[in-house]
Formats: structure tokens, C-alpha cells, sequence
């Protein structure tokens, strides 16, 4: 067990020494806490029974959690704080939050970002659905790779090459019948609708396979027709799966940065293209305010989709 | 027969169209446009009927660039130690967590599930700002050390959820009767749980080690120039120089790393099934 902890913790004391050696030396700080952490893990991880290791496996998780949520909460105590720099704590006010409900140019974000997302989630629920079904009805063999290859990839391969598709093939080939097509709302949409997909015919198909063939074969030996029996028996069966994939796609849809960001063009903003130039131009506890409040509008959508399908946390992953 | 087949397009259709219009058909024009000309004011020259004085028609220019120059292999070398050295990290933090719920009594588990899914509810920009504020007061920012912790911090769950799973999975008489037969709780870990949950690290590690390579952000935000990788050269092709074709034979070569890492992840977890 010692050798095992001295194992690991000297994995983890290399790790940071080569992060320390990458970064020029200003990580003595961070290095010491690393191998705190490394250390606490190595008691932990070797603990397979006994008071002892339970407790030391307690504690590297909930240094974990910590790392997960520390971050987090100094962002949203940042957003009442009553000074322009991120630094240390002046005084209560709720000045960032004022100023970002009276900012014009966020607010119009805001509302690109809600439209996109209901639009986008709402297409993606319908064509993810019928994926879903078709795979586990008919089991297709490219349908799979299609609907899965767009959410394993890095986004930014989806991002760059409907970039090159919209600008360089849509555009002239709508051109010629005299339709001008820039990019916008509509290609965002579009390429949004692509990634999502996905993700709901993953959740779909997940709650299918779950459940007793014979419940379909009934209906159709009770004589209802293909519609009827999507209509009155697989569509109420897979509802709960339908509405979590839906609101996975809405939360989807109203993150992501990569995929928007080649996507979008010029004119068109949302609010995460916002907070990414409020970031690289001036950070300001404007930039805590508008995240809070994503995090809280965020997080009630995950609840509730997780109250709907438990398993959908796995499918994520 | 002719009906389920009618049944099998009605169903399977619409998403199929769509998918290959707007993903299969993109990533075919992307790998023409990487031997293509870029265009006069970026972008790409046409394929056919260029004005005199123009490039156009088909070209290997991009790669003989990308493949004389140690530089891009370089920074590809780079964006496998970000990746690696990423993913490293997530497993040590990943291990205990996932272990200990996975040993939790079965109402504890979604909560703790749903607990460590919960910071995912916050945009992935806002999660890369937060470690601005934390590490600018330190004076722990623009280096390879900040990006790392953003990359860890944003790919965690990523780690934590696939060896749950697997974890979960493993019956706990083994490690009784591992116990019998005599092993310290250094021969059980190695020669049991480990073993056992290679599958789950694999997974996990594939989720977080192949995003890691295309991004572009954390780098931007949090690291200095130093610490650009592929994720950030395919972009600045994109919309910096707007030299599209070797954006698009960058991509290519990103796909292709992906699609090696994919595939040896997957050939070692079935040796590892095997061998466990």
C-alpha cells in the first residue's frame, strides 16, 4: 500500500514538474497544492477497506468537488462585488447585474441565443427521434456513423467545415437561382441542428432498448397501423427520453461557443460569442453577472431533464 | 416486405438526408479544399475558369508546406503533450472520486452523479474564465500551467462518469476473496480493480484527450503564445490568414490523429477485456 502511494504521488510530483518546467517557474504556489492533492489521493486510492483509507478516499473527493466548484462560486460572489477588479471583495452591490439588464447589445445576444436554441432544439428533437427509432427499429449501418461521428469529433472540425460548405458551396449554388445567403441565424441554426442530433437519438435510443418488444408486436397483431402505433404506444413509452433529449439539445444549443463561432459571421452575436470578446477585451464583473445568471438559467434545465430520464447523465459521456 | 421498407425511409430518412447534407458532404468538400488554391483575398480560388493570372485547379502546396517544416510537427508534438498531460491529470483526480461512489449505497449515487454533472450546467467559457480570476492575482496566468488546469477543469466530468461506470459494474466479492487468498490492499488494487476497470479509463480517456486537441479557446485565454496547438493554428487559418486550404489540410490531419487515438483507445480496451 506505501509503495502504491509513493507511486502515484511520484506520478503526480511528475506531472507538475513538467507543467513547472513548461511554464517558466511561477507554479511553486499551484505545484504544492498539486502534490497535497496527489498525495491525498494516493492514501485514497490505495484505501480499499478499513476507517482509515475511507477516510482518505473521502477526502480526495471532496478536494474534487471542491476543484469543481470552488471556481465557480468566486465567479458568482465576484458578480456582487462592488469594484472593477476581479481582486478581493469591497463591497456588496448588484451595479453589474443593473448594467447588463441595460446593456442593448447583450440583451439582443440574449434573445439570438434563446431563438437559436428553441429552433435548433425543436428540429433536432424531431430528425433525433426518428433517428433513434430507425437504429433500433431497422438497425441501418451508415445512419449510426452519421448521427455519431458529429458529437465525438472536436467541434471545431463541424465548425470549420460548414464554414467552407455554407460560404463556398450553399452560397453560389443559391446564388444561381437568386437567393442571397450570407451567414446568420439560419447557418447557425443549421449547424447547431447538426451536433444535436446526437445527442437526442443517443437518450432515444437508450430508452428503446430498455424496454419489452412485445408491447410493439401486440399493437401491430391487434391490428393498428404503423402510425397508430408510434402515435399510441412507442411515442407515450419514449416521452420522458424525448423531452430530456429535447432540453439537452436546448442546453446545447444555447452553450456552445466553437461551432457558433465559425458559423455565425459577422453580424450576428450570442451570448456566448459575447462573454468571449467581453473576455478577450476587458474583463469586467459584467462578465461574472451574465455568467451567473447562464448558470442558473443552465442549471434548471439539467435538473429538470435529469428529473426526467436518470440515465440521461450517461449519455453525455 | 415493401412496406417496412417504405416504413424503414419514412423513419430513417429525414435525419439521414439531413445528416448527410450537412456533415458528410461538408467533410468531403473540406478534404477537396485542402488541395485547393487559397483565393486572392483569402478563402479558396475556384476549381474551374480562374481569370488569367489566377490559380486554380488542384494542388498538394498545403502539405509539402505542412510536411517540410518541423515546425508543425512540433506543434502537433505539442498539442499530444497538452492532451496527454491533460488527460493524466483527469485520471489521478477522476480515481478516487468515481471510486468512492461507485461504493456508495444506491441513493447516494445519482446525487453525487448529478453533483459532479452539475458545474457543466455553466457555459465552458464562463469555467475558462473562472480560472482567470483565480489564477490572475497569482500571477499564474498566459503559461502551459494555466492552460492545463483549465483543460483538466473543463474535461473532468468527461473522466469521472466512464470509470463510474465501470466501477459500479465490479463485484466486490472479488476483492474478498482476493482478500482470502492473501493480497494486501496494494496487490488487490493492481492485480483486481485496476485491471478490471481498464476499459472505463480507456473510454474516459479517449473523451478527454480528443477534444482536448481541437480546442482552441483555453489556449487563447488562458495560455501565452507559446502554448498554441493545432486547435489554434486551424483557426487562425480560418480567420486570421484566411489561407482555407491549409486550414482544411490542418483539419485532415487533426481527423487523422483522432481517428488514431480513436482507434488504438478502443484495440487496447479489448486486449485489456481479454486479459482481464
Amino acid at each position: 500500500m506505501r509503495r502504491l502511494a509513493l507511486a502515484v504521488e511520484g506520478l503526480a510530483i511528475a506531472v507538475l514538474f513538467g507543467s513547472f518546467l513548461a511554464s517558466g517557474g511561477k507554479t511553486v504556489l499551484a505545484g504544492a497544492a498539486f502534490s497535497l492533492l496527489g498525495l491525498a489521493f494516493a492514501l485514497g486510492l490505495a484505501g480499499q477497506r478499513g476507517e482509515l483509507e475511507r477516510f482518505w478516499l473521502w477526502f480526495a473527493s471532496l478536494l474534487v468537488y471542491a476543484f469543481l466548484y470552488i471556481p465557480l462560486i468566486i465567479v458568482v460572489i465576484f458578480s456582487f462585488n462592488d469594484s472593477k477588479l476581479n481582486a478581493e471583495w469591497v463591497g456588496f452591490t448588484t451595479d453589474w447585474y443593473a448594467k447588463l439588464f441595460a446593456d442593448q447589445e447583450m440583451l439582443h445576444a440574449a434573445l439570438n441565443s434563446v431563438t437559436i436554441a428553441c429552433v435548433a432544439s425543436l428540429i433536432a428533437t424531431v430528425l433525433g427521434t426518428m433517428a433513434g427509432i430507425s437504429m433500433h427499429r431497422f438497425k441501418p449501418r451508415l445512419l449510426p456513423f452519421l448521427v455519431f461521428t458529429p458529437v465525438a469529433m472536436p467541434e471545431i472540425l463541424l465548425g470549420v467545415s460548414l464554414l467552407i460548405f455554407f460560404l463556398n458551396t450553399a452560397r453560389p449554388l443559391l446564388g444561381a437561382f437568386g437567393i442571397e445567403m450570407g451567414l446568420g441565424l439560419t447557418t447557425v441554426v443549421i449547424a447547431h441542428i447538426t451536433f444535436c442530433i446526437g445527442f437526442v437519438a443517443i437518450i432515444v435510443r437508450a430508452r428503446l432498448a430498455g424496454m419489452d418488444e412485445s408491447i410493439f408486436e401486440a399493437a401491430r397483431d391487434l391490428g393498428a397501423t404503423p402510425w397508430q402505433t408510434f402515435r399510441l404506444v412507442t411515442l407515450p413509452l419514449i416521452l420522458p427520453g424525448v423531452i430530456a433529449g429535447a432540453l439537452m439539445a436546448f442546453t446545447l444549443s444555447i452553450d456552445d461557443f466553437v461551432i457558433t463561432f465559425f458559423t455565425s459571421g459577422v453580424g450576428t452575436k450570442t451570448l456566448p460569442l459575447e462573454i468571449y470578446t467581453m473576455i478577450k477585451v476587458a474583463v469586467t464583473p459584467e462578465v461574472n453577472a451574465v455568467s451567473a445568471l447562464l448558470m442558473v438559467l443552465t442549471l434548471a434545465m439539467i435538473v429538470t431533464a435529469s428529473r426526467l430520464a436518470p440515465d440521461l447523465m450517461r449519455a453525455k459521456a | 416486405m415493401g412496406s417496412r421498407r417504405t416504413l424503414r425511409w419514412l423513419v430513417g430518412g429525414p435525419p439521414f438526408l439531413f445528416l448527410v447534407v450537412f456533415f458528410l458532404l461538408p467533410a468531403l468538400i473540406m478534404v477537396v479544399a485542402s488541395f485547393r488554391y487559397p483565393g486572392e483575398f483569402g478563402g479558396l480560388a475556384p476549381l474551374f475558369g480562374a481569370r488569367p493570372g489566377e490559380d486554380s485547379g488542384l494542388t498538394a502546396e498545403s502539405y509539402r508546406v505542412f510536411f517540410g517544416d518541423w515546425v508543425y510537427f512540433e506543434i502537433f508534438a505539442k498539442s499530444f503533450g497538452v492532451a496527454g498531460l491533460t488527460t493524466l491529470v483527469c485520471l489521478l483526480m477522476a480515481y478516487p472520486l468515481a471510486a468512492l461512489i461507485a461504493r456508495r449505497p444506491k441513493t447516494e449515487r445519482n446525487l453525487m452523479v448529478l453533483l459532479v454533472v452539475l458545474p457543466f450546467a455553466s457555459n465552458f467559457l464562463v469555467r475558462v474564465y473562472a480560472w482567470m480570476i483565480i489564477l490572475g492575482p497569482f500571477d499564474l496566468l498566459f503559461n502551459r500551467f494555466a492552460v492545463i488546469c483549465g483543460m483538466v477543469y473543463v474535461h473532468l466530468p468527461f473522466m469521472i462518469l466512464p470509470l463510474y461506470t465501470n466501477l459500479e459494474k465490479h463485484d466486490p466479492v472479488l476483492l474478498d476473496a482476493a482478500q482470502d487468498l492473501g493480497a494486501n490492499a496494494w496487490q488487490r488494487f493492481w492485480r483486481v480493480t485496476f485491471p478490471l476497470s481498464l476499459p472505463g479509463i480507456f473510454s474516459g480517456s479517449a473523451l478527454v484527450f480528443i477534444p482536448v486537441l481541437g480546442m482552441f479557446a483555453i489556449p487563447e485565454i488562458l495560455g501565452g503564445k507559446d502554448d498554441w496547438i493545432v486547435g489554434n493554428m486551424i483557426k487562425e487559418s480560418f480567420l486570421g490568414t484566411r489561407d482555407w486550404p491549409f486550414g482544411s489540410m490542418l483539419s485532415l490531419m487533426l481527423t487523422v490523429a483522432v481517428l488514431a487515438v480513436a482507434g488504438a483507445t478502443s484495440w487496447l480496451a479489448a486486449r485489456g477485456m481479454r486479459r482481464a
